[in-house]
């Protein structure tokens, strides 16, 4: 029975409905940058967006190198780690 | 093993349903707001594993944000109103009953209609109690001559303190009475008095605003103070504790606020936002402390009280975090990842949990506030990321305000949609 556990677990890493989940971190991306952070009204997409330029966009805004309304204050509480995983998630993402 | 045994695993590695049908546990979530209504489409979308159940009594969601924007004339009820069909199509079991107790030790929920659902975790997300008579007078008959318009219901409160407004005459009063914290929303009442005075300004110019505080400060308060100068100069009066702001008496015959101080202040009128309390299903159970509120895990959300009850939404306290709804959002999803991982017997995950709270202050005027908030290194308390976070910029910035008034519609938009999508 043991020789079936791996294979479960497998299984689960590899279906889709879980894998296209954004990680916890990105969570709040969504409740304002829309489902998936396809846009939503006034407030820009980020999903489909080449991974290297969100990063490299959030760390402007983590500087204060780029003008910013919020993101500046929002990118500041946030790790490179989890900016990496946020940005390798919406880069996956179709427009 | 058995052949019929290893035949099933066998077919469960090319049937992921048998595999579920394995390993499915029971989430129940009571309440279906910001918290309860994210912990249900969050746990479907993340983990199909989970039988999601929730239980709420009303068919519909009227939300409090924006409820400020009807009161201006900005939004429609039903713009605010959401239906759970969502969370059904989304595999959610939607049980439109009360919870009356939890029994935590045989992990089970009793409804008003006699039913009982177990669980295997449970999310309590039951949202505020008003304190009826912790201001003298202010009972529910009260409310209906000086309404509250804080916990929306079916939007009635709401709808009840609009057509006030609309019937008042030019040159009135319209007078708030504001706790002290913590209480649900707090740059919401500012907001309130803003909505009203756009209103005001436009079709009763003459009228004035009397906001009557327990409190010496509020969130925002500079930005609003601003915007009140800048868009409504000489409409609104604010009055903290320490100038006799606290009301301690109602009279909703004469239409009277009474101070501290013995102050008697008569209005047209009369916005009564009462002290609060975690709702009462989370006192039956012996989850609040003191304070009325709910003590909880900064990691789990599960209550200090009793493990396997996450509490999330405006019922707990957590910490310096703000009792908002991108709160009970974001907290929700975390209670939920924490309540998969013990199912599973793996530790919780990492926590981030994230705010911000705009607000209408008039045309195309939008101000925030942004928190980042963590566990500290003990995991004993929720603490700020320094140097993240805070409100927005003050000076003569019309474009910062109405890009700011432009992503509130966004995020009311997108976290609605992450609710009840």
């Amino acid at each position: 029975m043991r020789l079936f556990i791996p294979a479960i677990a497998a299984l689960v890493l590899a279906a889709p409905a879980w894998a296209q989940n954004a990680p916890l971190a990105a969570q709040a991306c969504l409740s304002c940058h829309g489902a998936n952070g396809a846009g939503q009204g006034g407030v820009p997409g980020l999903a489909g967006r080449d991974r290297a330029e969100l990063v490299a966009l959030m760390a402007a805004f983590r500087a204060n190198e780029r003008p910013a309304t919020i993101m500046g204050r929002i990118t500041r509480g946030y790790s490179e780690a989890e900016i990496a995983a946020s940005a390798e998630y919406f880069s996956r993402q179709g427009r | 093993m058995t052949t019929t045994r290893r035949a099933l695993l066998g077919a469960a590695i090319t049937a992921p349903a048998l595999v579920q049908a394995q390993t499915q546990a029971r989430l129940l979530i009571i309440g279906g707001g910001f918290g309860g209504a994210t912990a249900a489409n969050f746990a479907r979308r993340t983990y199909p594993w989970l039988q999601v159940t929730l239980v709420e009594p009303k068919t519909s969601f009227v939300t409090c944000p924006y409820g400020n924007l009807v009161l201006g004339g900005f939004r429609q009820i039903a713009d605010i109103t959401h239906s759970y069909d969502g969370l059904r199509a989304r595999g959610v079991t939607v049980v439109h009953d009360w919870a009356t107790g939890i029994d935590a030790n045989a992990r089970s929920v009793r409804l008003q209609g006699g039913q009982s659902l177990g669980y295997d975790r449970l999310i309590l997300s039951p949202g505020i109690a008003l304190r009826w008579g912790a201001i003298e007078g202010y009972d529910e008959a009260a409310a209906q001559t000086m309404p509250h318009a804080w916990v929306p219901g079916d939007g009635a409160q709401t709808l009840l303190l609009r057509r006030q407004l609309e019937a008042m005459p030019d040159g009135g009063v319209v007078g708030l009475a504001i706790p002290g914290n913590p209480f649900r929303c707090p740059p919401g009442p500012y907001e309130r008095i803003s909505m009203i005075a756009a209103y005001l300004k436009r079709h009763k110019p003459r009228s004035k605003i009397l906001a009557l505080d327990a409190k010496e400060a509020f969130s925002k308060q500079g930005l609003f103070q601003d915007a009140w100068a800048a868009l409504y100069p000489g409409m609104i009066e604010w009055v903290p504790a320490s100038r006799d702001g606290r009301v301690v008496r109602v009279d909703p015959r004469a239409m009277e606020f009474e101070t501290e101080f013995g102050t008697r202040h008569k209005l047209d009128v009369a916005n009564v936002i009462p002290p609060q309390s975690a709702a009462r299903i989370a006192a039956d159970v012996g989850l609040t402390d003191n304070s009325g509120w709910v003590p909880v895990n900064p990691v789990t959300f599960e209550a200090r009280a009793a493990a396997n009850i996450h509490v999330v939404g405006d019922a707990n306290i957590p910490g310096p975090m703000p009792k908002s709804g991108f709160v009970a959002n974001t907290t929700a999803k975390q209670a939920v990842a924490a309540a998969a991982a013990a199912l599973r017997g793996e530790a919780a995950p990492e926590a981030v949990y994230f705010n911000t709270c705009y607000s209408h202050v008039g045309d195309d005027y939008g101000i925030s506030v942004v928190g980042v908030f963590r566990p500290n290194a003990e995991a004993t308390a929720i603490v700020e990321v320094p140097n993240s976070g805070g409100v927005s910029p003050r000076g003569n910035l019309p474009d910062q305000r109405r890009l700011e008034a432009t992503y509130a519609d966004s995020w009311y938009a997108s976290i609605t949609q992450d609710m009840f999508g």
